[in-house]
């Protein structure tokens, strides 16, 4: 089942609808619920390889729908530490819980004043409003 | 920017949530609660779709019969009053104008119901070819149809059992309609057709009635899980019948019709490629326009069409690939954006309904 829109207030997000949860030099990655939304049902988490490079604004791997398929966008640059396995195997849990089960990476940050382009809740907000 | 046509029931579609996207020139809903929830409503009870883009053609007079057998491929004198039959409108080349369903109202007047996209060359197609004594008139503004589908279909509506292909007049919660056995599923069910002054009132009886309403998403998720093909994807004015396993709609060795000639020399010499149904082996989507490759790394083809299976949980997909990789069994690879997947040839349908 599909999560009710929300946008979680200690998240940093990114333009192209990613969101980013950071903890020290270490951050958690996904996909917001507008870009959940806007796919319909994931079939398909074509997921990058733990120990690979993300890079900020590049794509590292695909989400897929019945119906479409989108890059998922790097919102800072790292070394991936582990790929959400549990969204490989039943990619819908980006849909039931896009902030929390379903997660796509977690990297090791390598340029933390990368954090200072995101935007904040307000700015995100207006975005999608825009959208 | 093209204006889009919108059918009776688009207030409705957006009061019940739908997503509305461009299709043939139409605004239509192409989800409401989501495609895999509306997908398995078909699949183990009973949805709506609203198809009132389709076009409807009649074909009236003495020499109506006539026409029709001259240009459609199946033998029409084998259906009777209150019955339908799939048919293609073909060219001279053996292609595809349109696939479409007639049925025989009277012994002289005929229903075609064509895909939306080829309303007009439909119509152009067979006014052009009128003979004496026959009349053709597109009737599409005037009716709305309804797609009800699902192994509880019937019994929801609270219609009498009746043959596949068939169709009567009859009534829904006091509305009348035509009521046509045919579907684009592969499940039991009918499609209702009311005049568009009706079209809101039947809407809200055949939800009232625990009908889920359905899109388009779910529509070709459907129809491909079961192997229907689709006009403008894996058949077209540029493939012929035989090549997309459609023979069996071509009464080659009853009468002549357009292109008959040239398809009675692919019947004969066997054709160079053929229309295939995969599963993938790996977890990958395929989609229209990605190629195919055969086991020894060769170019095999093209997918025309795919997606994700509800029922399978797999990527699904139809596509042409040379005769020597078409047989059920074999392994094609599909290049998924430059990644290789591999996929297994299966006989159709991919997923077989319960009961029809």
């Amino acid at each position: 089942m599909a999560a009710a829109e929300s946008y979680p207030e200690d998240l940093k997000y990114h333009r192209e609808h990613d969101w980013a949860r950071i903890a020290g030099d270490e951050a958690t990655v996904g996909v917001t619920w507008f870009a959940q939304d806007s796919l319909g049902e994931l079939v398909h988490f074509e997921a990058p390889e733990p120990g690979a490079a993300v890079s900020k604004d590049a794509s590292y791997g695909e989400v897929e729908s019945v119906k479409a398929v989108s890059d998922v966008i790097a919102p800072l640059s790292g070394e991936i530490l582990e790929v959400n396995q549990a969204v490989v195997d039943a990619p819908e849990l980006v849909n039931a819980d896009p902030y929390g089960d379903g997660w796509l990476l977690r990297i090791r940050l390598s340029d933390p004043a990368e954090v200072e382009a995101l935007l904040d809740l307000d700015a995100y907000k207006q975005l999608v409003a825009e959208a | 920017m093209q204006t889009l046509l919108r059918t009776p029931l688009h207030e409705r579609h957006v009061a019940a949530g739908a997503r509305m996207v461009p299709f043939a020139g139409w605004e239509m809903p192409v989800q409401y609660a989501g495609v895999i929830d509306e997908h398995l409503a078909v699949r183990r009870d009973c949805g709506v779709f609203d198809v009132s883009h389709m076009g409807q053609l009649h074909v009236e007079g003495p020499a109506a019969e006539e026409l029709l057998q001259s240009l459609l491929s199946n033998d029409l004198s084998r259906i009777e009053d209150r019955e339908a039959q799939y048919t293609l409108l073909t060219n001279d080349e053996g292609g595809i104008v349109d696939d479409l369903i007639v049925y025989r109202l009277e012994r002289h007047h005929y229903l075609l119901v064509v895909n939306a996209g080829n309303r007009e060359a439909a119509y152009a197609w067979l006014k052009e070819r009128e003979i004496r004594g026959s009349d053709v008139r597109d009737a599409s503004d005037e009716y709305t149809l309804l797609a009800v589908q699902g192994p509880r279909s019937i019994e929801r509506l609270g219609l009498p059992e009746a043959k596949q292909f068939t169709h009567a007049m009859g009534e829904v919660d006091g509305l009348e309609v035509m009521v046509n056995r045919t579907g684009y599923t592969g499940e039991r069910g009918c499609e209702l057709m009311c005049p568009d002054e009706d079209a809101a009132a039947l809407w809200d009886a055949v939800l009232a009635r625990g009908a889920v309403p359905c899109g388009l998403g779910a529509r070709d998720t459907l129809r491909l899980e079961v192997c229907y093909p689709l006009h403008g994807k894996d058949i077209t004015p540029r493939t012929d019948a035989i090549s997309a396993g459609l023979g069996w709609t071509c009464a080659l060795e009853k009468k002549d019709f357009t292109g008959a000639e040239k398809l009675r020399r692919v019947k004969e010499e066997g054709p160079s490629r053929k229309l295939v149904a995969f599963v993938m082996e790996e977890r990958a989507v395929p989609r229209a326009g990605m190629p195919i490759l055969s086991a020894d790394g060769s170019s095999a083809g093209e997918v025309t069409s795919g997606t994700h299976s509800p029922m399978l949980d797999r990527g699904i997909g139809l596509g042409y690939v040379l005769t020597e990789s078409a047989a059920p069994g074999g392994e094609l690879t599909i290049d998924v954006r430059g990644k290789d997947r591999r996929a297994t040839v299966v006989p159709k349908p991919i997923y077989k309904p319960e009961e029809a």
